[in-house]
């Protein structure tokens, strides 16, 4: 990362040093993302496109702040801000009981905070604090796994009396990632991994609400119901297919335009944007997530200690599970769930926790730059 | 790593786990899930080439079925045209509402709403929910046609609110003349569930498109139904058209040229006035089927329209039939009308027509007494007396001579028992009795009483009107004329003779003494200068004589009146039959003969006598149909059971019962017919003594000639 420094001497140093190789194609991310909210908003700024920049433009001053966060004053906000983060996910169960009927979100004045998406990152955050804290020789114990543990369930759990599946899966599979790159022995994982596929009847059965059992239902036999569940899938993939190698063009999509794709702008923007660009859009897209979780891997890598490796790893698996999910569902290859694409869907919630993953990568990455690595015996 | 594990002791087993092993692990670990993750990222690549590259044909055209609505434009259906280019079956331009069942989500509620937006007649309106509740759901159901505009725009606005109905702007089935040709034409309706099975065409299923149900409709579909349109547009998933891609004219089916005179037919139908019954006219030089009136009627503008239940009720209550098409549908005993017939079988079989025959009021057969109408006989008797006469005794005589086979052969080469090669739907053929006949039948010998009732049209024999207008025109011309109704087919049967010069020269002035001269029927005589109609009448008995005396009591067991008819008599043009059902005798149906006829050769005269009866008619016959359903709606409107659900089901249920119809005067074939007194030329009811003796006993054998036929 420092060679751009090295190599040009005549960009200033402020500049020259920010981790360009991530944040250039993050911006065009964010950017072609916009031009595809242009089209899902009929060929308008509004209401999908403005609002995005903005969000973009907001939330990359909250990822700054983020990123010039010392170290010490990360080590004594983690867990107060991941108690916070549990008060506000239980205020939501509260306010959900006393308003009646569920609901996601916690309103201060204009803003709507759905805690849910903050906790992604806040559990990452405790779990690489947990076991940075945590002495080696515990590793493998079950102090080494109960307390943890505990910092995964209670976030999953209320999440799942919301109930939202989809977020629950995602916050454990940050928790889980940082587990297992803990170094927790491997046989725990393949245990747990098994009594899970041996549990998965039982959870279909009798944990899965109504309306999920139809989301797995529809995955595994999209064909059983093309009119319902399906529908959603089936039209997503017509929309992907169809675009071919060069897709339909820009603002020329008829299955989202005439309103077959449903959440043209949110679940299914990918799909929205393969209409119209085809399959070179869709590469390149892949190809700027790439980058930017390969960078991600590289800041872990780099990383100078237990905390910051783990937090890293943690916050790019985080992001990882978004775009893995989303398009693996819009593709056909995974049950439809509320999992947006980063960077490209229109929405605050999934742009805030990805932008919060973002900063403390690139906090982590200030942090390896401050202080060169030690050594193995450090 | 904060907290040094340094306690641990260097003596602890290698196995002891320490920051380096831990970040070794972690630099493991995090190989193996970039690789995962890598992997899932080619898997996406690899899927996202094989939707956009090798599916890329499929979701193109999924996504195009999707963006594409092809709507069919429903064939406009041909016109059915009379023999003067004047249209019997037209379009008219229609504003038009339907329903799609299984797009409706709450019916009931939809329907009323409909209903009051619409002002659609209750009966109306459970007529509607009744036929949505037994649809299957995409059948279309008619709600309304024939809207106003105001009422059709009014409804469009409002659409979002009312899923599964249908506003259309198209054409709908218009009969100028409407209940006049409702038996022969027919009427359209939509296509049933089994029409639908059976030709799986969109078509069929489209709101607001019909297919022929009955006759000439039914019987042409296939010309009449024309190319549907189509229409693409670009619509979203909720339906609504962004664009107009492309247009395809639907083209017009082919038109139908009957052979069927418009005025003529309407006239016919309208003549017959109160009574229930059918005219046939043929055009006797070409075969063309002028009129094939059959009364009462249906409206086939109202059933194309759906058939109400209140309609359907009020028609199928009705002893008069309306549903049966009678010319083709109704058999009757022809009674005297075969005379002409059967003595061009005496004629054939060597008979002198001079040779007479003393006719005292009846002839013992065997052991019982067949007595001719005129109780004091005829006296001296030959055959042209007994045509014009109608002398029953002169033909009991002369039948006994020759047997049954001759005269049944003549009556089928007459047209009698014959069905025609004509595109109706069915026609019953009626029955030609003979000793082979009835053995196969009945298991009995043929009795010489059997010939005897037959000679007069009785006993077994039936024949539909239809057949007695082709005998009227065989005997008229002697050639072997057949009937025929669309221009487009060859007259036929012109090259055959069936009867010599003289034979027909013969019968001719004997028919034409029927009307013109001392014969039963002088009233029948044509108010028109130099042109003279010849005919025969006909009384048919249809229960026995302890039940009716035929004139009085009971409608439905009063006789039949016949007349066959062609003219002018000695170069015929026009030949035809009239019967009335129940008429109480010939007296019923030559009058209406006449008027036919003058109206084809004077039109103003023949409408100057049609207006005269109307106004005491209460009417035209569609004023009266009308009239008849206000007042039966009103009296019975919210009582009616439903119709059957299947248009099929109203007309197998017809025919049934047009059968049993037919099988009325099985019962007395077997008797003795006394048979009716003709009606007389002076037009008076038949006097007491010349009614049929209660009792058929030996007749009074006075010489005395007739009395009613001096003129």
């Amino acid at each position: 990362m420092s060679t751009l420094t090295q190599r040009t001497g005549i960009i200033p140093e402020p500049i020259a040093r920010q981790p360009w190789e991530m944040l250039i194609p993050l911006v065009l991310l964010t950017s072609f993302g916009g031009l595809v909210l242009y089209s899902a908003g009929g060929g308008a700024m509004e209401p999908f496109a403005l609002s995005h920049f903005i969000r973009f433009a907001v939330f990359a001053v909250m990822t700054a702040i983020i990123a010039s966060l010392p170290r010490d004053a990360v080590d004594l906000l983690t867990y107060p801000a991941y108690l916070v983060v549990l008060l506000l996910l239980l205020a939501v169960e509260i306010v959900g009981q006393v308003g009646g009927g569920s609901q996601r979100w916690l309103e201060f004045g204009p803003i709507r905070i759905q805690p849910s998406e903050l906790m992604k990152p806040a559990v990452v955050l405790a779990m690489a604090r947990f076991y940075s804290s945590l002495p080696s020789g515990m590793i493998g114990s079950w102090r080494s796994v109960l307390p943890s543990g505990m910092l995964i369930v209670l976030p999953i759990g209320l999440v799942l009396l919301q109930p939202d599946l989809g977020t629950s899966v995602a916050i454990a599979f940050g928790g889980v990632v940082v587990m297992f790159l803990a170094g927790l022995p491997l046989w725990w994982f393949l245990t747990a991994g098994g009594l899970g596929i041996a549990a998965m009847p039982l959870i279909y059965f009798f944990a899965l609400h109504d309306y999920q059992r139809a989301r797995v239902t529809t995955f595994l036999d999209p064909e059983s119901d093309p009119l319902g569940a399906g529908y959603h899938i089936a039209q997503s993939k017509i929309a992907i297919g169809s675009g071919g190698i060069f897709g339909k063009g820009f603002n020329n999509g008829t299955q989202s335009h005439l309103d077959y794709l449903p959440e043209p702008h949110t679940d299914f923007v990918f799909a929205t944007m393969a209409e119209e660009w085809g399959l070179m859009g869709g590469l390149f897209v892949l190809a700027m997530y790439a980058l930017i979780l390969k960078w991600g891997w590289k800041v872990a890598a780099e990383a100078q200690d237990r905390f910051s490796a783990l937090l890293a790893a943690g916050a790019t698996a985080t992001i990882f599970f978004y775009i893995a999910i989303n398009l693996l569902m819009v593709m056909g290859m995974a049950p439809a769930k509320g999992i947006p694409l980063p960077w490209m869907s229109h929405g605050g919630s999934s742009m805030m926790t990805n932008m919060i993953c973002i900063g403390l990568l690139m906090m982590v990455n200030r942090w390896n730059r401050m202080a060169p690595r030690r050594g193995l015996a450090a | 790593m904060k907290i040094p594990f340094l306690q641990r002791g260097p003596g602890k087993p290698a196995k002891m786990i320490n920051a380096s092993l831990l970040r070794a692990s972690f630099e493991r670990r995090a190989v193996l899930i970039g690789a995962v993750q890598g992997g899932v990222g080619v898997l996406l690549a690899l899927r996202l080439g094989y939707l956009s590259v090798a599916e890329n044909e499929k979701y193109r055209l999924e996504s195009e079925s999707n963006r594409v609505n092809l709507t069919l434009i429903p064939p406009r259906r041909g016109w059915i045209l009379d023999r003067d280019g004047a249209p019997l079956a037209s379009n008219r331009a229609d504003f038009r509402v339907d329903l799609i069942p299984e797009r409706l989500v709450d019916a009931d509620a939809t329907i009323d709403r409909l209903g009051e937006l619409l002002s659609l007649e209750p009966a109306r309106i459970a007529d509607i929910k009744d036929k949505v509740n037994t649809s299957r759901g995409f059948q279309p159901v008619e709600v309304a046609s024939g809207l106003a505009y105001e009422d059709f725009a009014a409804l469009s606005v409002r659409l979002p609110e009312f899923p599964g109905v249908v506003p259309q702007r198209g054409f709908s089935r218009l009969y100028p003349t409407a209940s006049s040709v409702g038996h022969l034409i027919g009427y359209v309706g939509p296509a049933s569930a089994e029409e639908y099975e059976k030709d799986p065409n969109p078509l069929l299923i489209t709101p607001g498109y019909k297919i022929g149900k009955d006759g000439l409709e039914k019987q042409f579909e296939k010309e009449l139904r024309g190319v549907p349109g189509a229409r693409r547009v670009e619509v979203t998933a909720g339906g609504r058209i962004v664009r107009d891609l492309e247009t395809r004219e639907d083209v017009q089916g082919a038109p139908i040229k009957l052979t069927i005179d418009g005025p003529l037919q309407d006239y016919a139908a309208r003549r017959i006035g109160l009574e229930s019954g059918s005219v046939v006219v043929m055009d006797c030089r070409t075969g063309d089927l002028l009129c094939m009136a059959s009364m009462p009627s249906f409206d086939p503008n109202s059933f194309s329209d759906g058939i109400g239940g209140v309609e359907y009720a009020m028609l199928r209550d009705d002893e008069r039939v309306p549903l049966r098409n009678k010319v083709l549908k109704g058999l009757y005993p022809p009674g005297s009308t075969v005379k002409p017939m059967v003595s061009m079988a005496l004629m054939q079989a060597g008979i002198d027509p001079e040779e007479t025959v003393n006719c005292g009021g009846g002839l013992r057969v065997g052991n019982r007494v067949f007595g001719c109408w005129n109780r004091r006989g005829h006296g001296a008797t030959n055959m042209a007396k007994a045509i014009y006469q109608s002398c029953d005794v002169y033909f009991y005589s002369m039948a006994q001579r020759i047997g049954m086979q001759p005269i049944a052969d003549m009556a089928r080469r007459c047209g009698m028992g014959q069905e025609f090669p004509l595109p109706v739907t069915s026609q019953f053929f009626g029955t030609v009795p003979d000793p082979a006949w009835k053995m196969k039948k009945w298991g009995r010998e043929w009795q010489t009483f059997d010939t005897v009732n037959a000679t007069i049209g009785q006993g077994y024999m039936l024949s539909s009107p239809l057949q007695l207008a082709v005998m009227a025109s065989r005997l008229a011309t002697g050639k072997h004329v057949m009937p025929r109704l669309t221009l487009d087919t060859r007259p036929q049967g012109f090259d055959k003779a069936d009867f010599s010069t003289e034979q027909v020269s013969y019968v001719r002035k004997a028919m034409s003494d029927v009307v013109n001269g001392p014969g039963t029927a002088g009233r029948a005589r044509l108010p028109i200068e130099n042109t003279l109609m010849a005919g025969k009448t006909g009384t048919a008995q249809v229960v026995s004589l302890s039940i009716s005396n035929g004139k009085s009591g009971p409608w439905k067991y009063r006789d039949h009146g016949l007349f066959i008819f062609f003219a002018p008599y000695d170069n015929p043009r026009y030949a035809g039959a009239v019967v009335i059902e129940h008429g109480g005798g010939s007296g019923a149906a030559y009058p209406i003969a006449r008027d036919v006829m003058t109206f084809l050769f004077d039109p103003a005269k023949g409408l100057e006598a049609l207006a005269a009866l109307e106004a005491g008619w209460g009417g035209t016959a569609q004023q009266r149909l009308e009239a008849r359903y206000a007042a039966y709606a009103a009296e019975r409107g919210a009582s009616v059971s439903r119709p059957p659900r299947r248009d099929e089901e109203i007309l197998d249920r017809v025919d049934a019962e047009a059968r049993r119809a037919a099988t009325q005067t099985d019962a007395i074939a077997g008797e003795v017919i006394a048979p009716r007194p003709e009606a007389n030329p002076s037009g008076t009811p038949p006097g007491a003594p010349a009614a049929p003796a209660a009792s058929p006993s030996p007749a009074p054998a006075s010489p005395a000639p007739p009395a009613e036929t001096a003129r």
